[in-house]
């Protein structure tokens, strides 16, 4: 089994850490001058997400996460499963509404994504920074409005709720940026 | 790599900030009759402790039939008690020094330290001088200081000297640290304890001498003889940095050599080499070192705290990644 010594820790590395993979954010190395160093690690679960602070002893070793990122396109779902495609070797993979999460209100036919595989299965979906989808359901608002005093909420084709200036209607394509949720512009036709 | 990856990281002003302490430095012991010294940066011998690694380099000199391994010195203490032993009397080093396995916002593989050694000077004395240089350098408020037994009561409410391995590894695990990783060496639970509760508990805006370390973490210290499971050593800290480590110093050249025997056998144990003992140093003792104390101060991390930075690589023209 392969492992890692505290050595190379480095933010991004993937680690195991009670039966979950893990990515190291930071890493501190700390010294006494003549005394034992410690790593003072900071690490995301990839599974809950939870960020947890863990002291190792340097030197010691710790199991590797086989974990990597692919880069599929979304094709569909099942209402099970939501399947994602590589567009060059055309193999498909599914991802349950666990690895989706949030995420599922982001996804546009075929947009690509990034997805986390452990041991080969997805446990992440990430969007593109930004995507466009049409607002199916938004207030009529005011017409002349430019500046959008607070916006309105539009609801999207997936199912998000986005705040959108009063003069963007039903019906409309809009670009969002999926790191904030935030409105960005009307889409360019 | 970016294009202005061959630009220096320290500022003009970190750089002047450092000539401007180290002249201080060199008036302070000029006024005291300390005499300044250089010693090689290169060796025969490095140190056998369990935690500071020597680097080496490859040398061959004309007349080698092959190249020749030399030490990176990791502080220049067995040159100076050499001078010490030879009559050179007080004296004190601005030393280029290298220590392998250490690179952190507080650590650079090679830093500067102020290295300096009184004669019939003891712990007290030279925390004391020390203590005045501080003020001297940096407008520091007078140290406090406490003893390592004091310093674990109020922190961790633990003997570190008396408790069982057991009661400081519950108090820890009290503070959210995982005592177990520190397997069952003592020392290195102390140093678990020290680094993670104990020395974040000190007030950042006071220098705080810690001395009477345990004697199983002495190095080149004497023992404490009223009280022998501590040794006269002593580290400060100040801003939240470890800033320098001093010695009543051992002058016993056998106790001396049992030490490093034990250090190696201890190092076999850890899974690392066993080092070669620096035999010049010994001999040294045995001819007679005077009574002494030395200490060793980051000048680096001086300069940290006079610029207010928290990363070591800003008070470096070139820091490791970037020579």
């Amino acid at each position: 089994m392969a492992s890692y010594s505290t050595n190379e820790f480095k933010g991004g590395l993937k680690i195991m850490l009670d039966g979950e993979p893990c990515s190291i954010l930071e890493n501190e190395m700390v010294k006494p001058g003549k005394g034992q160093a410690f790593n003072r690690v900071k690490i995301r679960k990839l599974l809950s997400g939870k960020v947890v602070e863990k002291t190792f002893k340097s030197g010691d070793s710790v199991e590797a996460a086989d974990v990597m990122e692919v880069e599929l396109d979304y094709l569909y779902s099942d209402g099970e499963f939501w399947h994602f495609m590589n567009n060059e070797t055309f193999e498909q993979l599914a991802a349950d509404s666990d690895a989706v999460g949030d995420t599922v209100k982001w996804l546009v036919e075929q947009d690509p994504c990034t997805l986390m595989l452990w041991n080969g299965k997805p446990i992440s979906v990430t969007p593109q920074n930004f995507v466009e989808l049409e607002i199916v359901e938004t207030d009529p608002g005011l017409k002349g409005d430019t500046q959008g005093t607070g916006g309105k909420p539009a609801t999207l084709s997936t199912g998000a709720v986005v705040r959108v200036p009063l003069f963007v209607q039903t019906g409309e394509v809009i670009r969002v940026d999926t790191r904030s949720g935030e409105y960005v512009s009307r889409a360019q036709k | 790599m970016s294009d202005t990856h061959w630009r220096p990281v320290a500022s003009r002003e970190a750089v002047f900030c450092r000539s401007e302490m180290q002249r201080e430095i060199r008036e302070f012991f000029r006024e005291r009759g300390v005499l300044e010294v250089e010693t090689p940066l290169l060796a025969q011998a490095g140190v056998t402790d369990r935690h500071v690694h020597n680097a080496t380099v490859q040398i061959q000199p004309s007349g080698s039939a092959t190249p020749l391994t030399r030490y990176l010195q990791t502080s220049p203490e067995y040159a100076m008690k050499r001078l010490l032993a030879a009559g050179f009397g007080d004296c004190f080093q601005l030393a280029r020094v290298v220590r392998d396995d250490e690179l952190s916002r507080r650590h650079n593989p090679e830093f500067t330290l102020l290295e300096w050694y009184r004669i019939g000077f003891d712990d007290q004395q030279l925390m004391a001088e020390l203590s005045e240089l501080l003020v001297h350098l940096l407008d520091a408020p007078a140290a406090t200081y406490m003893s390592y037994r004091e310093a674990f009561k109020l922190a961790l409410g633990v003997d570190p000297i008396d408790a069982s391995q057991e009661a400081i590894a519950i108090a820890l695990n009290k503070h959210e640290i995982d005592a177990s990783i520190a397997g069952q060496d003592r020392d290195t639970l102390l140093q678990l304890a020290m680094s993670f509760v104990v020395e974040p508990s000190f007030d950042p805006d006071l220098p705080t001498f810690v001395y009477n370390f345990p004697a199983s973490q002495a190095a080149l210290a004497r023992v404490n003889e009223e009280d022998p499971g501590t040794a006269h050593r002593f580290e400060l800290y100040y801003r939240g940095l470890e800033l320098a480590n001093g010695f009543w110093e051992l002058t016993d050249a056998v106790q001396q050599r049992q030490r490093f025997e034990r250090d190696n056998e201890a190092r076999l144990a850890d899974g690392m080499s066993a080092q070669l003992i620096d035999e010049n140093l010994l001999s040294a003792l045995s001819a007679g070192l005077p009574d002494c104390a030395g200490v060793a101060v980051g000048v680096d991390r001086l300069l940290m705290i006079k610029l207010g930075l928290d990363n070591i690589a800003d008070v470096l023209t070139f820091p490791f990644d970037s020579a």
